[in-house]
């Protein structure tokens, strides 16, 4: 339903041209969650950003194109993209302290999102704003308030109310709990999941926290500098890892069960975008690296019907 | 929706500051050593015999804190002396002078407000286009000229140009005419202090506006608000100026006391009758205890006018009270 | 970036070698803002001017030419002559001494009581702080001008009494900016670590804090003369000046009182153009210096 197809998006930067984004390519399918892990700076946001087209000035799409029902986003004008962004399209970001506008009411930030988009009458608007407060359970009372009266989590309710109020194709959450405290998390958690089974809706889940991903996603893909190196169902993804950088990164999950008490992390630090990158971006932390890494960029390879991953040696990678 | 508590300690501010503003100017007054007397007096070749007589007269023998709580209570019933010069109380004096400065000063502030936010608003959405450079070029210059020369540019141009009138208010023989011309050698009257006032405060409320609103572009909810795909007005004004009002009216409240230094120096090149021209005359005539009053007034009243805009601000600023 | 003393490095350098590099650092960005340099030249043009005004103008400009009162200007009298046959031209190039002289010194007192404050406000507790604050902000309030002139009468006419108003009124910028700056100067490791290793408060102010907060000083005092010299026009002009000591708001002053303002455009237009071109050039100056010493500050 959302494709992308080889999406190229870069920052202009006075140090030089930075590669955000680089050739990134998979489909979102209707109905399903589909979550995008990576370490901070990989390119998610972005990605996320290029979507709407709400890019920064300094970012442009190079390359690519994202296909909405066969329809590209990126070749619509600027007046199209309007009609796109939340009734087709919805964007949660991450950080919701300062994501709603501190002088207007709570009400009135999701009615204008509602009447940019269909014309119904006031009463209608009020009526579905107390229906949406309802179903991110916060009392539809409180909706004339101001948002600087929400506490964190709520806000962050708001901000999904607000994103599913025109009823949109695919929602976007980035980085939807990553600024509450654990408890507030498994609460959103909670209602996202609810949303998905009452409302049906196809959802981009961006995150760099795996545990989130086990417990909502149907998909996953993992992205590292810029590049998607594996995309698949969550339980091959969890189960038979193939990329070096997926297979490190569930190691690096604490587990319940484990007795050792050293934490595993992948070491090193992610590569320099701007400068000259060696040809698979993981080839300095990589334990396997070869020469061949370091040369040739590895194209993605299909790894079954829905799933590939980008790596010369996965066919000999043990999967752990 | 204003909390109590919040106007209850912006009263005690008020309350606090006029107080400590009518013991500064007690002092003021008293600031150099020696007989206040011999201040006042200054040039008039007094003997000792007169400067003894003239301090008792003015109860300048009796002890500090005598003299204080006098004038305390002459200042809060009104007296705040008699002029040198026309043997006038002075409150006499300044209070119509206060009320034709007061006309002169929110014409001029109202458009300069506007002026300021249209423009800078422009000048922001139009980041670095010839009209953002244009106004914020034309703003510095402005800046970097003494009001009271504008006005004196303006003043000869006007006067040999445009035939407008040298100064004054109105004239005089038009109160018999009617209201409309009267009101027409106001405005005529009127234009060439107004031109000059405005032309100096504008320049810093472009800056502020276009400012704020710049900071304000590169706020989260601005990202959220266009994800929205709502209209581009509706971005510019519930979300842009709705925020960026914001520190723009708290830079009018601080502007008014520059805005009095600038309706000073024009009313004195006008001769408006207000509070500048009298303040202008008191100079030049030596006049204390105008100057005193005046001072006292004006200062009151710019305080007095923060408290209503502190008073007004939550109306704008829902996380205030 | 600010450009810091670090007095606890362990590289050994030469104290003056040190200043030069500092130096050289600084014009390097500062030279990219043409605004600046432009008007950095201006500026020395007009000190130029001021230090050599004696050879610079053709006449004394107390000297009365009595049969050239009000005469427009000519190849004899550059700028015209005012009602006394004075010769405008030289007055307004020894008018710039003066004007100058009082901006500096005016600037200077603010400057000193502002840091002053500031410091003192920002490195004390909170309730030195809170004390100091409020002084400040009462300050802010009353309207400036109408204080200066009432302090620049009370002493008496003469430009000492306007460079002592201004100076006793035009602090409070300084003393904010400065307040801040020793606020988040306070925080930063060296400091704790000079406490930490038994410096005095004193030790800590003269040697961390100060030489830290000098380059924000700087710049703000560079627009604290702009004010200045705007202030000393408006007060000599409003007649608080020395009529004996020619300053460009001296000549308006007599321009103004004499009447003839509306006949005589060249006895209006170049002491007002003057102070507007120093008043540029310092202004450009200091906005400058500002985004040296402190690039978060945005652009105009």
């Amino acid at each position: 339903m959302l494709e992308f197809e080889n999406l190229r998006t870069y920052y202009k930067t006075p140090q030089g041209l930075l590669k955000a984004v680089d050739g990134v390519s998979f489909t979102l399918e209707k109905g399903e969650i589909l979550g995008l892990v990576g370490e901070s700076a990989c390119g998610k946001t972005t990605l996320a950003l290029s979507t709407v087209r709400l890019l920064p000035p300094a970012a442009q799409v190079m390359e690519g194109r994202i296909l909405l029902h066969g329809e590209d986003l990126l070749s619509k004008t600027d007046d199209e993209m309007k009609k796109v962004r939340w009734k087709k399209v919805s964007i949660i970001f991450q950080g919701a302290l300062n994501s709603l506008n501190p002088v207007l009411p709570v009400k009135e930030q999701i009615a204008e999102a509602i009447l940019a988009h269909d014309s119904i009458s006031r009463d209608e608007v009020d009526k579905a704003i107390s229906r949406l407060f309802k179903a991110v359970r916060l009392d539809p009372g409180r909706r004339n308030g101001y948002p600087h009266e929400f506490s964190g989590g709520m806000k962050q309710r708001v901000m999904i109310a607000m994103a599913i109020a025109c009823d949109p194709e695919v929602v976007i959450a980035d980085e939807p709990t990553t600024a509450l405290d654990v408890i507030v998390q498994r609460q959103i958690l909670d209602l996202i999941r609810n949303l998905r089974d009452d409302l049906h809706i196809s959802m981009i889940l961006i995150t760099h926290d795996l545990s989130v991903v086990a417990q909502l996603c149907d998909k996953v893909g993992i992205m590292y500098a810029g590049k998607l190196v594996e995309f698949g169902d969550i339980f091959s993804i969890f189960e038979t890892p193939r990329h070096p950088y997926t297979q490190a990164l569930l190691k690096s999950i604490p587990k319940m069960e484990q007795t050792r008490t050293q934490l595993s992390y992948i070491p090193g630090s992610v590569p320099d975008l701007t400068g000259e990158v060696p040809a698979c971006r993981f080839y300095s932390r990589c334990p396997y690296a070869q020469k061949l890494c370091a040369e040739t960029e590895p194209k993605a390879e299909a790894t079954g019907p829905k799933s590939h991953v980008a790596c010369h040696f996965w066919r000999d990678l043990k999967s752990h | 929706m204003v909390n109590l508590a919040y106007v209850a300690r912006k009263v005690t501010g008020l309350l606090i500051t006029v107080f400590l503003v009518l013991t500064f100017n007690f002092y003021l007054f008293r600031v150099l050593p020696g007989n206040p007397v011999t201040l006042l007096f200054r040039g008039v070749g007094l003997s000792a015999e007169q400067i003894r007589e003239l301090t008792s007269q003015f109860g300048l023998d009796q002890p500090l804190w005598v003299q204080y709580s006098a004038y305390i209570r002459n200042t809060l019933s009104g007296n705040l002396g008699i002029s040198f010069q026309s043997r006038a109380p002075v409150l006499n004096l300044v209070l119509p002078s206060l009320v034709n400065t007061a006309i002169l000063l929110s014409v001029a502030s109202f458009l300069s407000i506007g002026a300021g936010i249209f423009i800078g608003i422009v000048s922001a959405w139009r980041r670095g286009s010839k009209i953002d450079i244009t106004a914020s070029a034309t703003t510095l210059v402005l800046y970097s000229m003494p009001t009271f020369w504008l006005g004196l540019v303006l003043l000869f141009i006007g006067v040999i140009y445009l035939h407008l009138p040298v100064g004054g208010m109105m004239t005089i023989s038009f109160v018999t005419i009617g209201a409309l011309p009267q009101l027409a050698d106001l405005t005529r009257h009127m234009i060439l202090p107004l031109m000059t006032l405005v032309l100096g405060l504008t320049g810093q409320y472009v800056l502020v506006m276009k400012g704020a609103l710049l900071d304000v572009f590169t706020e989260d909810y601005m990202v959220t608000a266009r994800a929205k795909g709502i209209s581009n007005s509706k971005l510019l004004w519930d979300h842009g100026f709705r925020n960026a009002v914001l520190p723009m009216m708290s830079l009018v409240a601080l502007n008014l006391g520059l805005s009095i230094g600038g309706a000073v120096q024009t009313e004195t090149v006008f001769s408006w009758p207000g509070m500048g021209l009298l303040i202008y005359r008191a100079i030049l005539a030596r006049d204390y205890p105008v100057l005193q009053g005046a001072f006292l007034v004006v200062t009151v009243a710019v305080i007095l006018t923060n408290f209503v805009a502190d008073m007004l601000y939550p109306l704008l600023d829902p996380r205030v009270t | 970036m600010m450009m810091t003393v670090e007095t606890q490095e362990n590289e050994s350098y030469s104290t003056s070698r040190a200043y030069i590099r500092a130096f050289s650092a600084f014009w390097g960005v500062y030279k990219r803002n043409k605004m600046g340099v432009i008007g950095l030249c201006m500026l020395i043009f007009f000190v130029v001017v001021a230090i050599l005004a004696p050879i610079i103008a053709p006449y004394d400009p107390s000297r009365e030419f009595l049969s050239s009162t009000l005469l427009p200007p000519s190849w004899i009298h550059l700028f015209g002559t005012n009602e006394a046959g004075q010769d405008l031209f030289s007055q307004v190039i020894y008018g710039t001494k003066a004007s100058l002289t009082v901006g500096f010194a005016a600037a200077f007192i603010a400057s000193t009581i502002g840091t002053l404050i500031g410091i003192t406000a920002g490195y004390f507790g909170q309730l030195v702080r809170d004390l100091l604050m409020r002084l400040t902000d009462f300050f802010i309030v009353i309207p400036a001008l109408v204080l200066m002139i009432v302090l620049a009468s009370v002493m008496g006419s003469g430009l000492t009494s306007v460079v002592l108003a201004i100076g006793l009124v035009g602090w409070t910028g300084t003393a904010r900016v400065v307040m801040s700056q020793t606020l988040s100067l306070k925080e930063r490791a060296f400091v704790e670590a000079s406490r930490a290793s038994g410096a005095g408060d004193f030790y800590i102010l003269r040697n961390h804090i100060l030489p830290n907060v000098m380059p924000v000083v700087f710049a703000q005092t560079v627009l604290v003369v702009a004010n200045s010299i705007l202030y000393e026009a408006t007060l000599t002009f409003l007649g608080l000046g020395n009529p004996n000591q020619v300053t460009w708001g001296q000549i308006l002053q007599f321009a103004f009182v004499s009447g003839a303002i509306l006949t005589a455009w060249w006895y209006v237009i170049p002491p007002g153009l003057s102070i507007m071109l120093v008043v540029l050039a310092f202004s450009l100056t200091g906005y400058s210096l500002d985004l040296v010493f402190n690039p978060r500050v945005r652009k105009i």
